[in-house]
């Protein structure tokens, strides 16, 4: 089978420093695939380019085969290319409900319907209510997003990315600033999303990721170091240098 | 705040203009100005109050709307609601035309943008004086009775109740808008426009569609205010016409459909009031007003209208 999500040679120049040097990457169809490596790698780079937030200075990006890496960021989420963002972007004066059916109206092309209110878009108020409770979000559905702890927030994020049923999940640092016990939930509701979804993770806490990856992208400087199953991973000697060498520069 | 509440209040609010009829008989010809004005800050609060578009040059299309109505009924064509039609649709294609210009760069570019196109359009106005009339103004419109029956009074009824009805008609669509799902995806836009194209939304696309809406309703606006003058002054087009505006919409509360009203209703008073008591310096107290407004009620009169209703 081809990769569902491919890049050949993909790099990104900003002025003279490469924050993505000639990245080659295969993800198959339904992969738990996760990458990793030092601050400043090149991963969340990596994320821009793959899902059209930034354009590439040079390479190319296949989805399922097709050339996009001219297509419009959202064009490439119709096509089921999902990302969620590092840092919270949301919709700070709306409030939960509002923020996912903004997703979910997308979803359902109704983003152009301009005659009736959108709580009469039945379909699109069910499945953000629906998507709101498997999160257990829904009693601050009415909230206003400012409004909530940081941790619900954070899951107001994949909410909006779930609320477009994403094929291929590109999730960036989905725990960051969340505590322990709230980041485990939200790894288990990331877990049991449907097998044919395709999910790249970008994930700091080595405990997550070997728990969660059936394989593993090592970054380094903006290059691909190493890549394989997460036993090989976790005993690769140069894996072991760029991790080690990292905690004794601290 | 309940649902019916705020529908109960509507109701309330559109009686006013009613009874507005009753007891200032004698001034109908500033009360269809106060109504025309109130539909051309619901255009700006469309493209700003809703999508997040600045511009200091929304009077370009009301100018538009004025001068294609005033040619239309100069030349023959006095049917107001053809003439309406035809204001709406020339703004229209500029506002189009212009988007691309505007919507490219950052609020300051918008800003400069607008207002460039609104010079050089007034300017063009400026300049063809033989068929605008130039600074002298567009004389010789002669408006046909509306639907056939009502003409145009000296005492300005039908002017009244022409605006009057227009303004509901196209505030009544514009509710519908903005409640919609078109309408919250411009919220979105305003709010996070990062995050908009992640979520499947064409920005461009969306910020183009309600540019162009705008500038349709700044245009009907400055058609219904040829109409009921009779009359198209190169002011229609002037920079003063279009900072007053973003005054106005900031007074009332952007972002709110009932604050462009409330907003207009408010400085068209104050203006007449204050110029009243003191002519020379009136702009001073709208100054101070302002300043006031933007520094401790940022979202206007009507945000402390709901601040009070929400206190209680």
């Amino acid at each position: 089978m081809p990769p569902v999500l491919q890049t050949r040679k993909l790099s990104k120049k900003f002025g003279g420093f490469v924050a993505c040097n000639a990245v080659s990457l295969k993800i198959q169809a339904g992969a738990r695939h996760a990458l990793i490596g030092p601050n400043g790698a090149g991963k969340t780079t990596l994320i821009n380019l793959l899902s059209g937030f930034l354009e590439p200075s040079a390479g190319e990006v296949f989805l399922r085969g097709e050339n996009v890496t001219r297509l419009a960021q959202h064009r490439r989420v119709k096509r089921g290319l999902v990302r969620t963002f590092q840092i919270n972007q949301l919709f700070a004066e709306m409030s939960v409900l509002e923020s996912v059916l903004l997703s979910t109206c997308e979803r359902l092309g109704l983003g152009w319907r301009w005659w009736r209110p959108v709580a009469s878009h039945v379909q699109a108020v069910s499945e953000a209510t629906e998507l709101l409770a498997s999160l257990h979000l829904l009693d601050v559905a009415q909230e206003k997003v400012r409004n909530l702890p940081y941790g619900k927030q954070r899951l107001v994020e994949i909410a909006l990315a779930l609320a477009s049923k994403p094929q291929i999940l590109l999730l960036d640092e989905p725990a960051a600033g969340v505590p322990a016990s709230e980041s485990r939930e939200l790894f288990e509701r990331i877990a049991r999303l449907p097998r044919d979804v395709t999910i790249l993770l970008i994930e700091h806490d080595m405990d997550l990721v070997f728990r969660f990856a059936e394989r593993i992208t090592v970054m380094v400087g903006g290059a691909l170091l190493a890549e394989d199953v997460p036993e090989v991973i976790a005993n690769d000697r140069r894996v072991k240098e760029v991790y080690l060498g990292e905690a004794q520069d601290v | 705040m309940s649902r019916r509440f705020l529908l109960r209040a509507e109701y309330v609010f559109w009686l006013l203009p009613v009874l507005a009829y009753f007891v200032f008989g004698e001034n109908l010809a500033l009360l269809s100005q106060i109504a025309i004005t109130a539909l051309f800050v619901l255009s700006l609060d469309l493209i700003l109050g809703y999508a997040g578009i600045i511009s200091l040059g929304h009077a370009a299309f009301f100018g538009l709307g004025a001068y294609t109505a005033g040619l239309l009924a100069k030349y023959g064509w006095g049917d107001p609601l053809l003439g309406l039609a035809a204001g709406a649709l020339v703004a229209t294609a500029a506002g189009f035309a212009s988007s691309f210009l505007v919507l490219r760069g950052s609020d300051l570019t918008r800003l400069m943008v607008t207002l460039g196109v609104s010079l050089m359009l007034f300017e063009a106005a400026n300049k063809l004086t033989d068929f605008t009339g130039g600074v002298d103004g567009l004389q010789g419109v002669e408006m046909q009775p509306l639907l056939g029956m009502f003409s145009f009074d000296l005492y300005s009824k039908t002017a009244y109740w022409y605006s009057l009805a227009v303004l509901f008609l196209l505030f009544w669509l514009a509710r519908r808008l903005v409640r919609s799902p078109f309408g919250l995806s411009l919220r979105g836009i305003k709010q996070n426009v990062t995050r908009m194209p992640a979520l499947g939304t064409p920005v461009h696309r969306r910020l183009v569609a309600i540019y162009s809406i705008g500038a349709a309703y700044a245009g009907v606006a400055g058609a219904l205010l040829t109409q009921t003058t009779q009359f198209v002054s190169l002011d229609v087009m002037a920079f003063s016409r279009s900072a007053e505006l973003l005054l106005i919409l900031v007074l009332g509360g952007s972002g709110s459909l009932y604050g462009a009203l409330i907003g207009t209703v408010v400085f068209m008073a104050a203006h007449h009031f204050l110029a009243d008591i003191n002519p020379q310096y009136w702009q001073f107290w709208l100054g101070a007003a302002l300043v006031l407004v933007v520094l401790f009620a940022r979202d206007g009169i009507m945000g402390m209208l709901r601040r009070l209703a929400g206190a209680q």
